[in-house]
Formats: C-alpha cells, sequence, structure tokens
C-alpha cells in the first residue's frame, strides 16, 4: 500500500496511466452511444424510452460505486494517515455526486412516460436522494475548515458513516414495495436482461468507470500540485517574516 | 430525410430520451473541464512561483 504513498511517484504512474486511460474512456462512450442509440433493440413494452436506461443505469452504478471509493479512501486516510488517501477521497467526491444528479435527473424522465410520475418518495428514490445529499454535505464539511488535515478527518467521518446507505440504496427495491424495478444484471442466478440489450449497458458502465478513473487521476494530480503550491507559499511568506524589515512608515509616525 | 426525423421522434418519447442523454452528457463535459481546468490552473501558479525563484 505504502508503495504508492509517494507523491513523486504518484505523479509518474498516474502520467503513464492517464495517456490510455482518457481517450479509452472516450472511446468506450461513443461506441456505447451507438449501441444505445442505433443498434439496442426499443423494448416491447416501454419501447424507444427503454434507450434512457442506457444513461441512467451506468450512472446509477457509478453513484454507488464512487461512494465506496470515497468511503474506502476516508478510512485509509483515518486509520493509517496514508497522504493520497485524503486527496483521494476529496477527488471522487464532486465525481460521484456528479453521477448522483445524472441518475436522479435521468430517472425522473425516464419515470414520468413509465409509470406516470416524476418522483415518488419510495425507499429506491429516497435512498439514492440521501446519497446525493451525502456527497454535498461531505463537500461542505472538508471545505469548511482552514487547516485541510482537520477537514479531511471530519470528512471521512461522515463518508464512513454514510456507507450504511449503499446496502440500503441496492436492497431497497427488494426490502420494500415500490415503483422501481428489481435488478436485472447483478442478480443471484444471472441476469434476465437480454444479451442484446447487455451488451450496450456494459459498454457504457465501462466507459463510465473508465471515465471515472481518469477524472479522478487528473484532480488527485491537481490536489497534489495545490498542495505543493501551498508549502512555497508558506515557506515564502515566513522567509518573508524573518527577513529584517523596516517598520512601515504609517506605524512610524503613529508613535 | 424521413429516417432522421424518425429516429429523433424516439417513436413519441423525444422529450424524455434526448433530454436525458443531455443531462448526461453536460454532466460528463462539466466533469472534463472542472477536472482539467483545475490542473491546469494549479501547473500554471506552481510554473509561474518556481520560475521567479530561478
Amino acid at each position: 500500500m505504502h508503495r504508492f504513498a509517494n507523491p513523486a511517484r504518484f505523479m509518474r504512474m498516474s502520467a503513464a496511466v492517464l495517456p490510455w486511460c482518457g481517450p479509452l474512456a472516450g472511446g468506450l462512450i461513443a461506441v456505447g452511444l451507438v449501441l444505445a442509440l442505433f443498434v439496442a433493440p426499443p423494448d416491447y413494452q416501454q419501447g424507444e424510452a427503454v434507450r434512457i436506461m442506457y444513461v441512467h443505469v451506468p450512472a446509477a452504478w457509478m453513484a454507488s460505486f464512487v461512494y465506496a471509493v470515497m468511503a474506502l479512501a476516508s478510512a485509509v486516510g483515518l486509520i493509517w494517515r496514508h497522504p493520497l488517501a485524503d486527496i483521494a477521497a476529496r477527488a471522487a467526491a464532486p465525481l460521484g455526486a456528479g453521477f448522483t444528479l445524472v441518475c436522479l435527473v435521468t430517472g425522473s424522465l425516464w419515470g414520468e412516460p413509465m409509470w406516470g410520475t416524476w418522483w415518488v418518495w419510495d425507499a429506491r428514490l429516497t435512498s439514492v436522494l440521501v446519497l446525493f445529499f451525502l456527497y454535498l454535505g461531505y463537500i461542505a464539511l472538508v471545505n469548511a475548515f482552514d487547516e485541510p488535515a482537520r477537514g479531511s478527518r471530519a470528512g471521512a467521518v461522515l463518508a464512513i458513516v454514510g456507507i450504511i446507505n449503499l446496502p440500503i440504496i441496492k436492497f431497497s427495491v427488494d426490502w420494500w414495495n415500490t415503483l422501481h424495478q428489481p435488478a436485472s444484471v447483478f442478480r443471484l442466478g444471472g441476469p434476465t436482461i437480454a444479451p442484446s440489450m447487455l451488451w450496450p449497458l456494459l459498454v457504457m458502465a465501462l466507459g463510465f468507470m473508465l471515465f471515472f478513473a481518469a477524472m479522478l487521476l487528473v484532480r488527485m494530480r491537481a490536489a497534489l500540485l495545490a498542495a505543493r503550491l501551498r508549502a512555497l507559499r508558506m515557506a515564502a511568506s515566513e522567509d518573508e517574516a524573518r527577513a529584517p524589515r523596516r517598520r512601515p512608515r504609517a506605524l512610524e509616525e503613529a508613535r | 430525410m424521413d429516417a432522421i426525423a424518425h429516429f429523433l421522434a424516439m417513436g413519441g418519447y423525444a422529450r424524455f430520451v434526448w433530454p436525458a442523454y443531455g443531462v448526461a452528457c453536460a454532466a460528463l463535459l462539466w466533469m472534463l473541464v472542472d477536472s482539467v481546468g483545475s490542473y491546469r490552473r494549479a501547473r500554471r501558479a506552481l510554473d509561474a512561483l518556481e520560475g521567479k525563484g530561478r
């Protein structure tokens, strides 16, 4: 684990990974779009509206997955004081919030024609809305402290406590009555979705996953540069404070 | 031409399908612009600071 803790090593490794991870993500999403809009068949009940699935479901998977990444990084940061873990957790949060928002909005756009309502306060929809607020709360909390390390620690506790929401989201469709359909891909006994719809979905999901990985690395690189910038500025201002300096004229005259 | 119109109509669900794809594209673009932008800003500021020291 600590092999990757060295920021210089991280900068080198991420610089090597990004040139293929980014374009691969873009390519997969482009192929996924073609498959979703042109190749996948219309649903026998939902018609063309089923195409919303190819953005809604990958976004929903990412919403939960990114939260798990954020909570895991938070735990590593809290327990082992791993220098990159806090940075990873902070970098993941806005991305997770973005995916969750896409999930909520596309779900709403799918719900209106299929269920006859934009929104219903059932367990699945409400728990995903709670997930969105957990992301926003985390972002607000980590930025509420002058000292970044204290903000990260407070945020880490929130992220770890909030992980209880993930199984609630996953199993909400089994535990409670809901308009939302149950799992049709990640379920015991294998997927029940037709292969002609499963493949476009998986291509898009893999594209989203690699896109997240690329954006996470870029944001972590940016955070490391920003940390170096802060350290340099602090050192510069300390040098200035130590250097003998003439008292400002205004002060002199005031005496 | 008819084929394009037929495609865009999405079997009558155009006003749900296209906004859904639009929102997803907008969100992913925002993530890209915000992430790459923050990296470039930090890089520029750091280069300026370290260049001054030399």
